[in-house]
């Protein structure tokens, strides 16, 4: 039951992108079309888990034993960054169609603020290896739904007649405030 | 001063760990891409102009190494090119037919009909959209040079009297400018071809000698002369074979817009 607040909690009412707001520049950047919203989405996802996951080895295990807690944002980015090199060759070598899909995408996850923040508010909820896995994979489904949503929208607004001055990345964040407004709503869920 | 060793230690061999993993990935899973496309990109010149037909240099070198492509197709790397990307792939070059822009229509502001004043947005196209900008040849050139700023290369430049002449040193017959063209006046072809009918006009022969000094009058005697060489279209003579135009044709036209331009 606790699993599924927290899973919940992460996906919906503390979603990354529109209640964090981490995560803002793919959310912005790669929302143009459904499909590679999708691709990103997941590979935010998939990112995201193993790093939590690596991430919470390398605290507990290394970091709070020697009291170098002071050190987790410089040895998180270490995990996050060689665990896309090594994910990015694996996808590479063992499925040419996916890593063709991802792209570009993979490399950027890299510094994606979303995936850090997984890693440190896991370690400030303090949360074990399970309840991390879960949360983790929970923020970067929040993460997939929140940009699958704006890329809908936005290739609907392709069609709208937006007012001139508001063209672009005006109205798109203005769609991002309204989006975030409506999943307040979702505060008094758990 | 513990703090410090400890921290430099573990950070040091948390980074060796990940080091070594991503290295022995990197040989594991190493996918062997074809050497032949990083060399063959190495020597296109990477303007991604398109000229060669494929989105980009990056597109067309795999498409060489691949055998789908001759390694003649880059036209702004012309000969040069050709030669250094066939050797890669052992083979001959074949001869790169380059490609430049030729600019039909030679009714510049003496020789043609100014009916109106303009005073709109100085470009081909708005000018298009509004009618012309009072030139009264509906087909001619506007002299705006939308072409010119189309160029990427600095090919092509506006003369005094507003039309636009291809430097055929530097155009590389990438087509930007035929396509920045609102009137399709300019047309990229061999530069081996020479001989051409200066006029796009489809106006009837009345029409175009009242509005044009320079334009088809479609009186239809270079057809006449040169069968082979030319025909008939729609009011406008269109040279279809360059080398069996005949200098009795080229003489003989009324208007002087059919001849050679000067290699």
């Amino acid at each position: 039951m606790e699993l599924l607040v927290i899973f919940i909690s992460a996906l919906l009412i503390n979603n990354f992108v529109l209640h964090y707001f981490l995560g803002i520049c793919p959310f912005i950047g790669v929302s143009n079309r459904l499909d590679s919203a999708i691709s990103m989405g997941l590979a935010v996802t998939f990112v995201m888990s193993i790093a939590a996951s690596a991430s919470w080895l390398i605290y507990y295990l290394l970091l709070v034993p020697y009291h170098l807690e002071f050190l987790e944002i410089v040895s998180f980015i270490l995990v996050i960054a060689s665990l896309v090199q090594v994910v990015e060759m694996f996808i590479k070598k063992t499925s040419p169609p996916l890593y063709q899909a991802l792209g570009i995408y993979l490399p950027l996850i890299t510094t994606n603020c979303a995936i850090l923040g997984v890693a440190l508010l896991m370690v400030l909820k303090k949360y074990n290896f399970i309840e991390s896995l879960v949360f983790s994979v929970g923020a970067g489904l929040g993460f997939a739904l929140a940009i699958v949503i704006m890329a809908g929208i936005r290739e609907e607004l392709e069609f709208a007649d937006v007012p001139e001055t508001l063209k672009g990345a005006g109205i798109t964040l203005i769609v991002a405030g309204i989006l975030a407004l409506a999943f307040m709503g979702f505060s008094g869920l758990v | 001063m513990n703090t410090a060793i400890i921290s430099l230690v573990i950070m040091g061999v948390v980074a060796l760990v990940f080091g070594l993993i991503i290295a022995l990935a990197y040989s594991k899973f190493k996918v062997e891409v074809d050497p032949k496309v990083e060399e063959i990109f190495e020597i296109l010149p990477g303007v991604n102009c398109g000229a060669c037909g494929y989105p980009g240099c990056q597109n067309y070198a795999e498409a060489v190494a691949s055998g789908a492509a001759p390694p003649n197709k880059c036209t702004v790397g012309g000969p040069e090119v050709a030669a250094k990307v066939a050797a890669i792939m052992g083979l001959e070059a074949g001869e790169v037919e380059r490609k430049v822009a030729k600019v039909l229509c030679i009714g510049d502001r003496e020789k043609s009909v100014w009916s109106a004043e303009y005073d709109g947005p100085q470009t081909c196209s708005a000018a298009h959209a509004a009618g012309g900008a009072g030139k009264a040849c509906s087909y001619g050139c506007l002299g705006f040079g939308d072409c010119v700023e189309a160029c990427p290369f600095d090919a092509i430049h506006m003369n005094d009297k507003g039309i636009p002449v291809v430097d055929e040193e530097k155009c590389t017959g990438c087509g930007l400018c035929a396509e920045a063209c609102p009137r399709d006046i300019i047309v990229i072809e061999s530069i081996k071809k020479r001989t051409y009918v200066f006029c796009r006009s489809h106006d009837t022969p009345k029409r175009s000698r009242e509005v044009c000094s320079v334009a088809c009058i479609a009186c239809g005697i270079c057809v006449r002369l040169a069968p082979e060489g030319l025909k008939m279209e729609d009011n406008l003579a269109v040279v279809i074979d360059h080398e069996k135009v005949t200098d009795q044709a080229i003489e003989k036209c009324p208007t002087k817009v059919l001849f050679r331009m000067e290699p």
